[in-house]
């Protein structure tokens, strides 16, 4: 197996908003480690934490009500402990963002073009001219036909499909060596979609990016990550090759995600009738269950997941979160 | 673009035909003689009857009318039937004093309104937000004829540094200018800080600040340009407002302007230039209106007027 160096380790981050209802922990003391030159994956229900993970890396939450504690550590330098000229000149540069929704990501009121070039500007010290060029060769590279037109389009004048291209145009602008994909794919259409997936996979080799891949959509993550990381509820439950994780999911949570993919001939290959389904719901932020956060809904639980939190066991190079593996 | 102007300039002729209308009729409801009004208490019914043919008030109504939109069509107002001027005169000698005064107010409550609504939108619920929302809050309570007369002690009488009235020179202007925008600097604070707060919650604002551009870069480029249409919208129907005249303002600071001209022609049952003066309020309110639809379509591109996509 090769070597795998560092770029960005996230350790015991813990992010909590304080709303008039109480202090809401969205993120509570989780642990990420992202490879250079690997796709690592994150997934998870909606409220589990992701979004919230990959805006606190950027500091793009307003604090208040905001408050972001742990390590972050980029290239060894901890983003958290930055000033805000620090991390402004990380943004977009070292670390760039694509958001779910292509539709309201981008400002209505400027040109594509403007807003792909005001980061080359900004981060390359580029001329206006220089810069648009910049912004045409980077619509060129995610495809967007007549690029010199389209740089000159406001958003509403592109699909949605195209909309996502031009995000990525501007997110690769400064060629990062980290892109934080937050469900890149979710707001398009299926042939679109694995339209999207081709562009990142081949920008990925030729711009040398790592990237951390938000998404409940286990699909995707299979398709382009290495490794893969399962939230719940704001902490990391397991932690695993992609293989690994697909041939043999240890945690009852990663088994339900999993048992919940629709799979042509399952049900010949099983017998099983219907879909499996996690009962219940992901957990109020604010009145999170005692012990294990999963046991309400777990179908392994035991009597010690109910009263302690569950050691974070390792076990052949993967992570689990689990009273079962100890 | 120069299609649709022209559309919209061509589509006042009904509105205003609309005005005059109206207008016409509603006047002629109005209760007492104007014949008996301009001559006095003392006069006799031979004067009386002899301005009346004069004026053409003996003949049928829809014969006035006719006669009056036969000399609209000829750009006739007629003349004022009390100092026997031509009304284009008479609304001449006031509209710039309304047009300087009205454009004097909308730009000092801008120049204060908007970077007020600014600053409160992002720095939402701290002591300066609070400060620019009470003092919003106090400009649009504060009867308008007080706050001149408050000014006018203040700065005329006590310090002596501004004139208490009349038209002529810089000075003159300020006291005016300040009480009315005093009150117009109220709604343009709160819908700045209110459109503000929405621009800044939008999605794009996270990408921009996502690509590292300066905070003030964020607030002015990405937020302020999206926030600005319900803004311009609010200064559009102030300014227009503004244009109709300042009846107390003016009559505090004895400006000579269009709603003292209004007001008096009222008074006097000078049916010609009361309708003169409506009429072309009604035409500058319509010109304002078209004005911020341009605007609309320069700020926003998602606006576009001339049909094509």
């Amino acid at each position: 197996m090769m070597e795998f160096h560092s770029l960005l380790s996230i350790r015991n981050l813990r992010t909590c908003f304080h709303t008039y209802e109480g202090v809401v922990t969205a993120v509570d003391g989780i642990d990420l480690e992202v490879y250079r030159g690997e796709t690592l994956g994150v997934v998870g229900e909606s409220g589990c934490g992701k979004s919230v993970t990959a805006l606190s890396i950027l500091r793009l939450l307003a604090s208040p009500p905001a408050e972001i504690k742990g390590e972050i550590l980029f290239e060894e330098r901890d983003l958290l402990k930055m000033s805000v000229d620090e991390i402004r000149e990380i943004r977009g540069n070292a670390i760039s963002m694509i958001f779910q929704e292509p539709m309201t990501s981008l400002n209505p009121v400027l040109t594509i073009g403007e807003q792909i070039s005001e980061a080359i500007r900004l981060h390359q010290g580029l001329t206006r001219q220089e810069a648009w060029a910049k912004a045409i060769e980077m619509l060129q590279m995610v495809q967007i036909s007549s690029a010199e037109v389209r740089v000159n389009e406001y958003p509403h004048k592109l699909s949605g499909g195209m909309r996502q291209r031009a995000m990525i145009a501007m997110a690769l602008s400064c060629h990062p060596r980290l892109l934080l994909a937050d469900e890149p794919t979710t707001a398009l259409d299926v042939t679109i979609q694995a339209q999207i997936v081709d562009l990142m996979e081949r920008l990925k080799e030729e711009i040398h990016t790592s990237v951390l891949l938000i998404t409940h959509n286990l699909g995707l993550i299979a398709e382009m990550a290495r490794r893969v990381v399962v939230m719940y509820a704001g902490k990391v439950v397991e932690e695993a090759l992609v293989e690994d994780l697909f041939s043999e999911p240890l945690h009852p949570y990663t088994q339900g995600l999993l048992g919940s993919i629709p799979w042509i001939g399952r049900k010949m290959e099983t017998g099983r009738r219907q879909l499996q389904e996690i009962p219940g719901m992901v957990p109020s932020l604010l009145e999170m269950p005692e012990g294990c956060r999963f046991h309400p809904r777990c179908p392994r639980v035991m009597e010690v997941c109910k009263g302690e939190e569950p050691p974070l066991v390792q076990k052949e190079g993967r992570r689990i979160l689990c009273w079962l593996w100890k | 673009m120069f299609q649709y102007v022209l559309k919209r300039l061509l589509s006042t002729l009904p509105v205003l035909i609309g005005i005059s209308l109206l207008l016409f009729f509603m006047l002629r409801m109005l209760p007492g003689d104007p014949a008996q009004v301009l001559a006095g208490q003392m006069a006799s019914q031979e004067d009386i009857q002899s301005i009346r043919q004069q004026l053409g008030f003996d003949k049928p109504i829809f014969v006035q009318f006719g006669l009056f939109l036969s000399r609209l069509i000829r750009f006739d107002l007629g003349r004022s039937a009390r100092t026997q001027n031509p009304v284009l005169e008479e609304i001449g000698s006031r509209l710039p004093n309304t047009v300087l005064l009205a454009v004097a107010a909308i730009t000092l409550a801008c120049l204060f309104g908007i970077p007020a609504g600014i600053i409160s939108a992002v720095r939402r619920y701290t002591w300066i937000d609070y400060l620019f929302t009470s003092m919003a809050l106090f400009g649009i309570s504060m009867p308008v004829f007080w706050l001149g007369l408050m000014l006018v002690v203040v700065f005329s009488v006590l310090l002596k540094w501004l004139p208490a009235g009349g038209t002529g020179s810089f000075k003159h202007i300020i006291l005016p200018s300040f009480t009315l925008a005093a009150f117009v600097v109220a709604f343009i604070t709160r819908m700045t800080r209110a459109s503000m707060m929405e621009a800044l919650s939008q999605d794009y604002i996270t990408t921009a600040r996502s690509k590292g551009l300066k905070e003030q870069m964020v607030i002015i480029k990405h937020a302020l340009k999206n926030a600005l249409i319900p803004i311009i919208t609010v200064v559009g129907l102030q300014f227009g407002l503004l244009l109709g005249g300042a009846v107390l303002t003016e009559t505090v600071f004895a400006w000579p302007g269009m709603g003292r001209l209004i007001v008096d022609s009222i008074l006097a049952r000078d049916y010609p230039v009361i309708q003169g003066a409506i009429l072309i309020f009604g035409l500058l309110y319509i010109l304002v209106n078209l004005v911020v639809d341009l605007i609309y379509a320069y700020i926003d591109p998602r606006i576009r007027y001339d049909g094509r996509k």
